[in-house]
């Protein structure tokens, strides 16, 4: 057995970015992410690798830009008043086809907000991270081993698709200390970036990564191509875990922190005979309608459990087009969702199951 | 203890060393291979004083890290003790520290232990380890770990740069174990 080491959620997405061969981080400081900076600007540096406190968030996703141009894994990071401040870099980033990770260790909102645990950010993260048809693809890992693979991957997810993947978490997450193996990682090889700016030398023509397109037509033309790329990504690449859902009359649909929340509440009711189940996403963009899909054949009753206003169970509903239930169980502002509040969400689901079934 | 899962809340002022506490446990519990997780208060009442941190020790994979209803309570202050004790789960240790705590715990299904921690570690000259004092206690009390074990691990998380605080904490933690009250 590799020796597994205590680590913070943050720490464990610096060291993730850091194993997966990111050499260029910029980033700006907010609670409750600022470990991951403070890892960064400590390792960075022994590893031949650029650190830079840049001057704002805003300054920093440019950085990165700069940096995903010119063919080199690159990261930044921030908390959501912080983050939603990167929307028009991210939406720039989707114009040229650059691949970059971006983590989002989300905190109560809006405004200011607080700085306690949130997961209120999933509208900004799966459907509106800026201006402009696109997507990032979302990965919302829930202990800190997975903050810690999750960003290993999102590399190669990046430059897989040339896309941008987040990693959208949360306070607790982020603040937290579990046993990480930090062992077992091995980097792949090099993608072809031969679009990337690296100079000519006068032996090739010059690269030009713009999101600027006067045309229309010419425009649309690089819309349609990257919602090919998006449509493969959606084939490919929902990922979920289910727990005790194949007898579950009841299914509670959670991710992040929430569903390890979820896990306690339902080995409680299981133990009051009540079948519920979890199904537990991992990508939130691409949404895994597939499983959703199958479980709405059998389950009666969905419950969405989430740190915000009920912005993932609007998703649900659409995945299971309304065949079914869906009701809410959620906390906002930084109050986070006990298990016996719900408990007591998945009893009244329980209650509304057909009594001729 | 022969439960597969302790839940476990330590709470008292920033700069009790309550969070070093917390990462001790932690520790203990990779040593000992079990599921761990450690979560701090990061929040306004961290800033405004009071820490608070979550430690679970689990043979099974752990679900929910907050500890809502602590089997395991360490408390080193008394608005610590007047917000966690009516939330123990029943049947739990409660730890506190007598010397800055004036009040008896209140409630009877629970046990407690009284221990006068910042006074004894005052009196060796370390007031500063008052919780690992009561971390001695905790241990003994709880059997996770004999005295030999409790060592090795402080010996893994004292930072380098910190070694020669090594040795007084070492003698702070067998004043806890040796406590008898």
């Amino acid at each position: 057995m590799a020796a597994k080491v205590l680590m913070k959620g943050n720490e464990a997405v610096a060291e993730g970015a850091l194993l997966a061969g990111c050499r260029h981080y910029f980033g700006y400081p907010i609670t409750p992410q600022t470990e991951i900076a403070a890892y960064m600007a400590k390792k960075m540096p022994k590893l031949g690798g650029t650190f830079l406190q840049a001057e704002s968030e805003v300054a920093a996703i440019n950085m990165v830009i700069g940096a995903s141009a010119a063919g080199v894994r690159t990261m930044t990071s921030s908390s959501s008043p912080g983050f939603a401040l990167k929307s028009e870099g991210l939406s720039y980033l989707a114009g040229c086809d650059l691949p970059a990770v971006v983590v989002n260790i989300q905190r109560g909102g809006p405004g200011l907000g607080g700085i306690q645990p949130s997961q209120a950010d999933y509208f900004h993260a799966t459907k509106s991270a800026g201006h402009g048809d696109f997507h990032m693809l979302v990965l919302a890992p829930n202990s800190v081993q997975e903050m810690l693979d999750f960003t290993f991957d999102a590399f190669d997810l990046a430059d897989k698709y040339r896309v941008t993947v987040a990693i959208l978490a949360d306070g607790t997450l982020g603040q937290m200390m579990e046993p990480v193996d930090t062992t077992s990682k091995i980097l792949g090889p090099p993608v072809d970036k031969s679009w990337a700016l690296t100079g000519t030398e006068e032996k090739r023509k010059p690269n030009l990564v713009s999101s600027l397109y006067l045309m229309p037509e010419e425009l649309e033309a690089t819309v349609f191509e990257r919602y090919e790329r998006y449509k493969l990504i959606e084939t490919e690449e929902q990922r979920y875990e289910r727990y005790l859902t194949d007898d579950a009359d009841i299914v509670v649909v959670a991710y992040g922190a929430t569903s390890r929340i979820a896990q306690n509440a339902i080995d409680a009711v299981r133990k009051e005979g009540i079948k519920a189940g979890l199904l537990r996403l991992i990508t939130l963009w691409p949404f895994p309608k597939k499983p959703l899909h199958e479980l709405a054949q059998r389950a009666s009753v969905f419950v969405a459990a989430e740190l915000s206003m009920g912005q993932m169970a609007g998703d649900v509903e659409l995945a299971i087009r309304c065949q079914k239930p869906v009701i809410t169980c959620h906390r906002t502002g930084g109050v986070i969702i006990t298990p016996e509040e719900l408990l007591q969400k998945i009893r009244e689901a329980a209650s509304m199951q057909s009594p001729a079934a | 203890m022969s439960a597969t899962i302790n839940r476990i809340l330590l709470a008292g002022f920033g700069g009790q060393g309550i969070l070093f506490a917390g990462k001790f446990l932690a520790s203990l519990g990779l040593v000992q291979e079990k599921e761990v997780s450690w979560l701090p208060s990061y929040g306004p009442e961290m800033r405004g004083g009071t820490a608070n941190c979550s430690v679970i020790l689990s043979d099974e994979r752990i679900g929910s890290p907050i500890v809502s209803a602590p089997d395991i309570l360490i408390c080193m202050n008394l608005p610590a003790l007047d917000k966690f004790e009516p939330a123990m789960a029943r049947g739990g240790l409660l730890f506190y520290d007598s010397s800055l705590i004036s009040r008896k715990p209140e409630r009877c299904d629970i046990s407690a232990f009284e221990i006068p921690a910042t006074q004894i570690a005052t009196d060796h000259q370390m007031a500063a380890l008052a919780n690992v004092v009561l971390l001695g206690k905790l241990l003994r009390e709880t059997k996770l770990c004999d005295e030999m074990t409790a060592g090795g691990v402080m010996q893994n998380i004292i930072p380098e740069r910190k070694k020669e605080l090594l040795a007084t904490n070492l003698n702070a933690l067998s004043l806890g174990f040796r406590f008898a009250a």
